[in-house]
């Protein structure tokens, strides 16, 4: 069952060839089993799981079902999960129980799905490679000597091993698509406003956007159905009519502009990536697509303006945390002060504690302009940059990432090192535009992501694209060693 | 670029995050490298350019000015540190 799609899983359960208690058995039996060697999933709500499974069965055999009813998921640790330990990766959070529900944790529930428990994550969402998770890092099931990428790591990792059919995520730099890609799944952030960011713990609020994880962009359109939706509790929503992403995957990419940005294949970008690459856009040039080369002259300077900005958001996000209401308080604090600066240096990690003080930093008095100005200025560049190659392509593509999955601790030393993984990936948020990987080839026996990069709002067209790509190839159907057995 | 381990401190106390003394050279190490990164910008020639903050120029909503949320203390303290009779317990401010 578990090499089974969404899309499948959804006929079996209601054609009755197998029940949503078997099924999440199945499930929780196989993350029992295989989870302690790639330490994906953090939580396991095994009862409540099995509660909601049959309660689904009931409907089912009901009839009338809601689209996911009965179907296995699994939530990235920093949705709020109402009764469940929300850690977002940290010892700050480690105790944190919230006493509601994130609204894509709610619509998930409205929508019948079952939710296995909750996947490791880098610490606040702050990483690329899971590495600065409280819970230790995640493995990747290509290669356990390899990171799964992050900071969705465990999300990622978890569907690569079918320890769960599909998984949500969040994207503030690439977080969806950079582990999408080292783990060899699909992937999509949506436009900025498209999915409701209340309940999920923020990181940068002009930048953090949740989307879907799973093996194929059909099973990516019918989880994004139920995770988007208009919120009034979250100020950046845009109301929006919600497509059915189904509908619209089998059409023709005949004729379909797909600019190629020159910047994406320069200096530094992996030779076997390059080459997996360009044969997935020969590809959809074969059915029917029209390759444009495009320049994005300011692609350079996304990686800066995002190291500025998102710091900045998150220092005055992460202000929150000072053990007073909850989370984590230090022991016997001498007074005020001393609680507040004790539970915070020793309630988060190293790089999260970095990421507060270069934002600390860029915001203080005398450096504002310099910096967080100068940079939502270069984000209007970037910006621009896209709507002029819009005006030409119907979508971007290229690599999602520059190199294969690297090794635990080749790049934890060097921030900027680790900082420039995300590349590809942070133009797009701060765009505000939706992005998204699927597996396109391997290299050095590790997978390659290609990123797709629609206008705003445009997401029907990426997973129609993603899907005809998939129909003529089979790269989402590999499975790791020992995996799909 | 590199930051004085005064300017560390100072960081430090505005961030409120202790930084224990042994480490300040790396954190201003690690810091500084980053800032170098960040630098690049400044290069940029943004007369004229608007910043952004919101990709669809999204303006803030307003909304009745009525209750719509419900009383949850006893929910949200259930989960702090420590309380007493409804109250969040802090160390002493006033002596």
């Amino acid at each position: 069952m578990h090499n089974l799609t969404i899309a499948e899983l959804i006929k079996g359960l209601q054609s009755k060839e197998f029940s949503s208690v078997e099924l999440t058995q199945h499930f929780l039996d196989r993350i029992g089993s295989l989870n302690p060697a790639y330490n994906a999933v953090i939580t396991v709500t095994a009862e409540q799981a099995l509660k909601s499974a049959a309660e689904a069965d009931a409907r089912l055999a009901v009839g009338n079902a809601p689209a996911l009813c009965g179907v296995p998921i699994l939530h990235k640790d920093i949705f709020c999960t109402n009764g469940v330990r929300t850690s977002c990766g940290s010892k700050m959070l480690d105790n944190f129980i919230p006493p509601y529900n994130a609204t894509v944790v709610e619509n998930f529930e409205q929508a019948g799905a079952v939710v296995l428990g909750k996947t490791n994550m880098d610490e606040f969402a702050m990483g690329s490679s899971n590495e600065t998770s409280f819970y230790g890092p995640v493995k990747n099931p290509w290669a356990p000597d390899c990171v799964p990428g992050g900071s969705s790591g465990g999300s990622a990792a978890a569907v690569a091993a079918r320890l769960a059919p599909g998984a949500t995520a969040t994207d503030t730099g690439g977080s969806i698509r950079q582990p999408a890609a080292l783990c060899g799944i699909s992937g999509i952030k949506p436009t900025y406003g498209r999915v409701s960011r209340w309940g999920m713990v923020a990181f940068a609020s002009s930048l953090d956007q949740g989307g879907p994880m799973a093996r194929t962009a059909e099973d990516c359109a019918l989880l994004l159905n139920c995770m988007a939706s208009y919120d009034d509790k979250d100020s950046t929503c845009i109301d929006r009519e919600v497509p059915d992403y189904t509908a619209t995957l089998d059409g023709s990419v005949k004729g379909l502009r797909i600019g190629v940005p020159k910047e994406y294949f320069s200096e530094g970008l992996d030779a076997g990536i390059e080459k997996a690459v360009r044969a997935a856009l020969a590809n959809l040039e074969a059915q029917g697509a029209e390759l444009v080369e495009i320049s994005l002259p300011n692609s350079g300077l996304s990686v800066p303006a995002y190291y500025v900005i998102a710091p900045a958001e998150a220092s005055a996000n992460l202000s929150r945390f000072d053990g007073s209401r909850y989370g984590y308080r230090c022991e016997d604090p001498k007074d005020l002060q001393d609680m507040y600066s004790r539970s915070r240096s020793e309630g988060f990690g190293r790089e999260v504690q970095r990421r507060i003080l270069i934002g600390t930093y860029c915001l203080s008095a005398g450096y504002y302009e310099a910096y967080y100005g100068k940079a939502q200025q270069v984000r209007k560049l970037i910006q621009q940059d896209f709507d002029r190659a819009f005006e030409s392509v119907d979508l971007i593509m290229g690599p999602t990432c520059p190199s294969p999955a690297f090794k635990f601790g080749a790049k934890s030393d060097d921030p900027v090192a680790m900082y420039l993984e995300d590349i590809y990936t942070v133009a797009t948020n701060l765009a505000g535009l939706p992005g998204m990987s699927i597996p396109c080839g391997m290299a050095d026996n590790k997978p390659v992501g290609l990123q797709i990069i629609g206008n705003y709002f445009d997401e029907a067209r990426m997973l129609n694209v993603a899907h005809q790509y998939q129909k003529a190839t089979d790269w989402h159907d590999l499975a790791p060693e020992g995996v799909s057995s | 670029m590199n930051i004085e381990r005064q300017e560390i401190e100072k960081l430090a106390t505005l961030a409120r995050i202790a930084i224990d003394d042994s480490t300040i050279s790396d954190v201003s190490q690690r810091l500084s490298s980053v800032l170098d990164l960040v630098d690049q910008l400044q290069a940029v020639n943004t007369e004229g350019v608007e910043a952004m903050s919101h990709p669809m120029q999204a303006t803030q909503r307003l909304r009745e000015d009525e209750v719509t949320e419900i009383n949850q203390r006893e929910a949200f303290q259930a989960i702090a540190p420590e309380t007493e009779d409804g109250l969040f317990l802090v160390p002493k401010v006033i002596e």
